[in-house]
């Protein structure tokens, strides 16, 4: 091992889940004191999150079968924090090379950095249907959001919709927290389960697990619909009832709320403003920033780790972290064990070979299968419809996504396009006649989440410029 | 490798491009228009929207009252309104020195027509209840108001191209050369394009084109920011510019908030971004100026690429030293409003050699003794 490390390296790392934990551990091993930033209230990421401080649940009650591992990784944070500089509740709206500008409870702050992990982590993927902004429906991980840092659920009968593992974790949870599942559509159909189900058996532990909350949903009577596409939610204040179709015929039935989610999206909105080079990846359906086996990025300094690389899941997403930090540490010149990097490269190398089979087995809905009216909204921030994307496309000739933001708001709003851009994106390759890839991708803009406009004292400076 | 033979080339599909290849196509002058990204997405289609005459120079007002009309007619021109809305505009005034600035404008402009009203005191507070204490009046235009460049630059660019001009977009031109009495240019080995007469309209690359040709023309760049926030209750309807500069803000029908105020930084590549201090100085200015305001949020942030010339008056004439090439480029950030009387002036003098519109002012040799800043790209 090389000696002190030198105080020209100043690490961060952004988010404060599994790989975000992992990498900070990893960073003070090797004597750094990183900057750990994160949105959340406490450490622990979506997965781990942690209820506030005065809150009673138990871990296995909140985590289930993941209680050890959540337990583990608290506990390596809560062992960590004297080590680093924790700033939670510290939004990063904006990157530019070197430097974080964040928002946090002591007001704007730029946090400058040598060294970056990214650990962002993923969002729901979500795809409009009739009514899908209707008072009521929630995404997936806004569903789990409510369990985990509240204690209560989204509705008293529920309906999850999408497909992905996810959907029967949900369900699973919510049962057990007491909420009646009123049906669980999966547009995955049954065979593809069937198909995933070889390359899922690299993780047998996991794929039980999954097996194991279908069969338990089954025993306890719990409607599954597989290969069904949302048709409409309808009420007339909120959510009273699901309506969707299946090869075999519509189905309704009543709920008065909805959990929507088509599996998780990369946030990579730091690595596109800090100019880190994107590729489409036909396999996840989305435009990823290139980064290799040990995390590091197309722009040097930083590195990738967990889900906002590309979704793996949890487990993988804790080596990914630590491969990370350690590449940051060997291009800052501190000594690295070669065989610990291998083994974590291979650890992540497996969930990559399993996350192969759960794409099969909870295939990716195609657009066109939605058969949507043109006035369904399609980005609710600026309430802009699928109609308003067709007549672009028809009359104006849009054929890529920035064009189609420019002309039409979609993917302007609030959000900038992290709930409707996989939905745009695919609706504008169907319509345009082009390739998902070929359309290209939202190109991230500050600020990354909104931001406060007037966080400071009011001053007015004389400067004219 | 295709090829084009045509009456005029355009370089730049942004509103004076299109303004210029529409006005051309309906004389029936065949036109074939270069753009490196997409018609409009660049400083026409990412700028403040204000459609402003307030505070113009005596030179430009000529071109601004050419405008005006077109403004009000616009779907007629091009297809759609572009959410152009005669909501007036405001030039706010902070001291009495500001207040007598802006009366001393408004008798110089007199003859302009421009209906402007100074207000100060109750009359103004009754009337816009919406201002800050440290806004102690302002001079109204009526007939001025705002648009949504973002439409209105792309709608220009579809308008030229239903009117029969070529339109070749994501094409850079990569060399520019004379041919006989006309102009030779290409975009790589994609596009080979052969004009007798050449519309120089690439916006801040405007002078990087005249200099291929040999024509140096001093010019500097800048990266104008402006932010919006979430829709908003309606808290003002008026165009807002200031004296002195440094803030101006619209609320859209919809509710949000365009401002804008300073300039970003250059970020490679022909990109640009807001510098680190953007959002609090537009957000600082914007809660004196619109206390309504302190609380909003955010939505987006960025900084076009604009071309600035000392004068802050545009180039718009034919070249001194490049016969048969006219430059209509360095708008200096305030090309929305005129830019399609623009169109027609360059058309008027492709065309006939001379212009209604009195345009001498814009003369693009008359840096020419001065010293130039060469060599800079955005």
């Amino acid at each position: 091992m090389s000696g002190r490390p030198s105080p020209e390296i100043r690490p961060v790392v952004v988010g404060a889940g599994p790989a975000g934990i992992r990498a900070a551990e990893a960073l003070v091993a090797a004597g750094l004191r990183p900057v750990v930033l994160d949105e959340g209230e406490r450490a622990g990421g979506q997965i781990y999150r942690q209820p506030p401080a005065a809150f009673s649940r138990s871990r296995k009650a909140l985590y289930g079968f993941e209680a050890g591992k959540a337990e583990r990784l608290h506990a390596t944070f809560a062992a960590l924090r004297a080590h680093i500089d924790y700033r939670p509740r510290t939004l990063v709206w904006n990157a530019v090379p070197g430097e974080l500008h964040v928002m946090g409870d002591a007001g704007p702050a730029t946090v400058p950095f040598s060294h970056l992990v990214l650990a962002t982590g993923a969002t729901d993927r979500i795809y409009p249907f009739k009514g899908w902004t209707l008072p009521g429906v929630f995404s997936m991980g806004g569903a789990q959001i409510a369990l985990k840092a509240q204690g209560c659920t989204i509705g008293e009968t529920v309906a999850l919709v999408g497909t992905g593992p996810l959907l029967y974790l949900v369900a699973y949870q919510y049962t057990k927290a007491g909420a009646r599942i009123a049906v669980i559509l999966d547009s995955a159909r049954f065979t593809d389960q069937i198909a995933g189900a070889p390359a899922m058996l690299r993780q047998p532990a996991t794929l039980a697990k999954g097996l194991y909350y279908v069969a338990w949903l089954k025993a306890r009577g719990i409607m599954i619909v597989n290969g069904a596409i949302p048709m409409a939610a309808e009420g007339t204040e909120r959510v009273e009832r699901l309506v969707w179709r299946t090869p075999a015929g519509e189905g309704r039935v009543a709920c008065d709320a909805i959990a929507l989610g088509y599996g998780l999206r990369a946030e990579t909105q730091i690595a596109d403003l800090l100019g880190c080079r994107f590729s489409y990846s036909a396999a996840e359906h989305e435009s990823l920033p290139a980064s290799d086996a040990t995390g590091r990025t197309s722009v040097a300094g930083v590195y990738i780790g967990g889900d906002g690389a590309g979704i793996l899941g949890a487990d993988a997403a804790e080596a990914a972290g630590t491969r990370a930090a350690l590449a940051l540490c060997e291009d800052a010149g501190l000594g690295v064990d070669g065989a610990a990097t291998g083994a974590l490269e291979a650890r992540v190398g497996r969930w990559r070979g399993f996350r192969a089979g759960i794409r099969r087995a909870f295939p990716e809905p195609v657009a066109a299968d939605f058969a949507l009216a043109d006035d369904v909204i399609l980005c609710r921030c600026e309430e802009i419809t699928v109609g308003a994307l067709r007549a672009a496309c028809r009359e104006d000739g849009v054929d890529e996504l920035n064009r189609l933001k420019a002309l039409t708001r979609i993917g302007m709003g609030r959000c900038q396009g992290r709930m409707c851009g996989p939905a745009a994106r695919a609706l504008l390759a169907h319509h345009s006649g082009r390739s998902p890839g070929d359309v290209g991708r939202l190109r991230g803009q500050a600020p990354i989440k909104p931001m406060p406009l007037a966080p400071m004292p009011l001053v007015f400076d004389e400067a004219k410029p | 490798m295709k090829n084009f033979d045509t009456d005029v080339a355009v370089v730049g599909a942004g509103l004076i491009g299109s303004a210029t290849a529409l006005a051309l196509r309906q004389r029936g002058v065949a036109v074939v228009m270069l753009e490196r990204d997409l018609g409009g997405s660049r400083a026409s289609g990412v700028n403040f929207g204000g459609v402003r005459r307030q505070g113009r120079s005596p030179a430009q007002l000529h071109l601004a009252a050419r405008a005006h009309p077109i403004w009000a007619d616009l779907k007629a021109k091009i297809g759609i309104d572009g959410e152009y809305v005669r909501s007036g505009h405001i030039k706010l005034a902070r001291s009495q020195a500001d207040l007598t600035a802006l009366a001393a404008y408004a008798a110089r402009v007199a003859d302009f027509d421009l209906g402007l009203e100074i207000l100060e005191g109750r009359a103004f507070r009754e009337r816009y209840p919406c201002f800050g204490p440290e806004i102690i009046g302002g001079s109204f235009c009526p007939g001025d108001g705002q648009a949504n460049p973002r439409l209105v630059a792309a709608a220009y660019a579809q308008a030229a191209r239903q009117a029969g001009c070529e339109v070749i977009e994501r094409c850079p031109v990569t060399g520019i050369t004379r041919e006989g009495d006309g102009f030779l240019l290409r975009c790589g080995d994609a596009v080979a394009v052969r004009a007798r007469r050449l519309v120089n309209a690439a916006g801040a690359w405007g002078a990087g084109i005249a200099a291929a040709l040999g024509d140096d023309i001093p010019m500097r760049f800048d990266y104008p920011t402006i932010l919006v926030t979430e829709p908003l209750p309606p808290i003002v309807s008026v165009n807002i510019g200031i004296e002195g500069g440094g803030f101006y803000g619209r609320q859209v029908e919809r509710g949000n908030l365009v401002m804008g105020g300073g300039f970003g930084v250059a970020s490679g590549d022909g990109a640009s971004r807001p510098d680190s201090g953007a959002l609090a100085r537009i957000g600082g200015r914007a809660a004196a100026i619109l206390p309504a305001t302190r609380h909003a949020r955010v939505i987006r942030i960025w900084a076009g690429i604009e071309g600035y010339t000392a004068d802050k008056n545009p180039f718009i004439g034919e070249s001194a030293n490049v016969p048969g090439l006219f430059h209509a480029f360095g708008f200096s950030g305030g090309g929305f409003q005129i830019a399609p009387a623009v169109g027609e002036v360059l058309c008027e003098l492709i065309c006939e050699g001379r212009s209604s519109t009195p345009v001498e002012a814009f003369r693009p040799d008359r840096f020419q003794q001065q010293s130039a800043e060469p060599g800079r790209t955005p």
